[in-house]
């Protein structure tokens, strides 16, 4: 196993940031660690990174044990913190050139594995850090983490406030990075990014909902699921708020996703119910549900 | 500017140096309306959001805010909108209630005002516990909640929201659209970037920008039959690329 965790936990004051977490990470595997601000993802990237200790459990990454082998763990693995992590006033090539002496190395020496990634910043390499545009410092962050050739890589927010086309392209960036052997452990707020991972961990409030694949995890889900519009989206989430036979009901997208009840739930019911609340263009449809779907219900099961 | 536009913005225009940020950029949004204001990172989306609410002067061009001119009349524009950020918003060190006190007096609203909007707002959000508890210790949604509430003290009638819902969890990021549908149904205009495309659709028209320009606007619906895609996302993704 690339990570294991043992019973994990960490405590603020009397904040509990991570609550008696276990799992593992094969070799070579993209796992996700995908929940919101305040779940613990960056605790755990911090235990597993050696930078902060736990209070209880056990961890080991490429097989070191976190705490008595910090130094060895230090050396193969590859950390990309989600503020950004690069020296502002060194340039581009200069501070590639810093994380490779820190470890020992050259860029030419592992040229091969960040070439991909680098030829799109390569251009500016004389420019300051400072003054690269975000997601052009998100690629060098992303070099500067693989330099050393890690045999894990963490990265802890990689596109948090970047756009739905440089995430798409940090991902295809990935996928390409997992063929080379390495295992990723990276968190994320968003919940359409999940379904790149091979496996993923929902977690919140510093505790696992499920861990399992994205496929395993939407079809984990208990209930049936309809998509629900009309014309006046503000009316129809009041009126299936207050629609006996809701269980639950958010917006998604330019439909709602509505849960019911009773399993004797027929669409015809409710499409009648919203026609007397006088709705347009009404629809139910019965649907699939998604990564966050699922999320959603565990965490209000768990509250 | 007829009667109903909030914000009317004709050829505006910011450059720095010989950079173009904002190139010469019009559009409209009506009173009560939920406004998309989208775009990749560095399109130019918080320069022109920055001359709407009054902090940036044009190079070129003209906008107006709530009646007011954003170039000569900017006092008046800051006074007559709201503007949150998912990077400020309150003060972490102070409490609940002490944050509220803090920018009613900002806006100028009078003690017994603030008395009055401050309960209103703690009976509303349900906040009655936590309303002498630090703002830092707030989860970021409930925190972004009441920013949203703050944002809301002096009346205005339109509301700037920049990425408000970035890292909130997913139901209470549902919550805080409940929120903004709320507002643009008692008819507070609201003008608002994101970048989950699920909210693109929440909104009654959108903007995309690409390189400082404004490359599509329309309803969620449209520019979805103009792109011939099921999805904003797939719209964001095809403009974006198809231009660079």
């Amino acid at each position: 196993m690339s990570i294991i965790l043992n019973n994990i936990s960490k405590s603020y004051n009397k904040v509990k940031a991570l609550d008696d977490i276990s799992f593992e990470v094969k070799p070579g595997e993209l796992f996700g660690l995908i929940g919101p601000d305040g779940a613990g993802k960056t605790t755990l990237f911090r235990i597993l990174t050696t930078l902060l200790i736990q209070d209880g459990g056990k961890a080991s990454v490429a097989g070191y044990d976190v705490q008595k082998q910090y130094k060895d763990i230090r050396n193969h693995v590859g950390y990309m913190p989600g503020r950004f992590s690069l020296y502002q006033d060194l340039t581009v090539e200069e501070n590639l050139n810093f994380f490779a002496t820190i470890f020992g190395t050259t860029i030419e020496e592992n040229y091969d594995l960040i070439k991909d990634i680098y030829i799109q910043i390569e251009p500016f390499k004389a420019r300051r850090a400072g003054k690269l545009s975000g997601g052009m410092k998100q690629k060098l962050a992303l070099c500067c983490a693989l330099i050393h050739k890690p045999k894990v890589l963490f990265l802890d927010e990689p596109t948090t406030g970047v756009d739905p086309v440089s995430r798409k392209e940090f991902w295809e960036m990935l996928k390409r990075l997992q063929q080379k052997d390495i295992t990723i452990l990276v968190s994320t707020p968003y919940m359409d990014e999940a379904e790149l991972c091979d496996r993923i961990a929902l977690i919140t409030n510093g505790k696992i909902l499920q861990i399992n694949t994205p496929e395993a995890i939407i079809a984990s889900f208990p209930k049936k699921i309809y998509k629900v519009r009309s014309s006046n989206t503000y009316q129809l989430i009041e009126d299936l708020r207050i629609y006996p036979d809701t269980h639950s009901a958010y917006p998604f997208g330019e439909y709602l996703h509505f849960t019911p009840k009773s399993e004797v739930f027929r669409s015809m019911d409710l499409t009648k119910y919203l026609e007397e609340r006088h709705h347009k263009e009404i629809e139910v449809k019965e649907t699939v549900a998604t990564i966050e779907d699922t999320f959603m219900d565990l965490s209000k099961a768990h509250e | 500017m007829t009667k109903d536009n909030m914000i009317q913005v004709q050829n505006l225009t910011k450059m720095f140096g010989d950079f173009t940020a904002v190139n010469n950029i019009s559009f409209e949004v009506g009173k009560g309306e939920v406004f998309g204001f989208l775009g990749a990172n560095g399109a130019g989306k918080t320069t022109a959001m920055k001359m709407l609410i009054g902090i940036s002067k044009p190079t070129h061009g003209a906008a107006t805010v709530a009646g007011y001119n954003v170039l000569t009349e900017a006092e008046q524009v800051k006074r007559n909108i709201g503007y949150m950020s998912q990077r400020f918003s309150l003060y972490n060190d102070l409490t609940i209630k002490e944050n509220i006190v803090f920018f009613g007096g900002i806006y100028g609203l009078s003690s017994a005002d603030i008395k009055e909007k401050s309960q209103a707002m703690i009976n509303e959000l349900g906040l009655h516990d936590m309303a002498d508890s630090l703002v830092g210790s707030l989860p970021l949604g409930w925190k972004q909640k009441v920013a949203f509430s703050v944002a809301l003290l002096h009346n205005p009638k339109i509301v700037f929201l920049d990425e408000p819902t970035g890292g909130v969890d997913p139901i209470t990021r549902r919550q805080f659209w409940e929120m903004i549908y709320m507002e643009a149904n008692r008819g507070v205009t609201i003008f608002v970037t994101t970048h989950y495309m699920d909210e693109a659709e929440y909104c009654d028209r959108v903007s995309i920008m690409v390189a400082g320009k404004i490359e599509a606007l329309d309803t969620p619906k449209n520019l979805k039959g103009q792109f011939q895609v099921d999805s904003m996302n797939q719209v964001f993704l095809k403009l974006a690329r198809n231009i660079e």
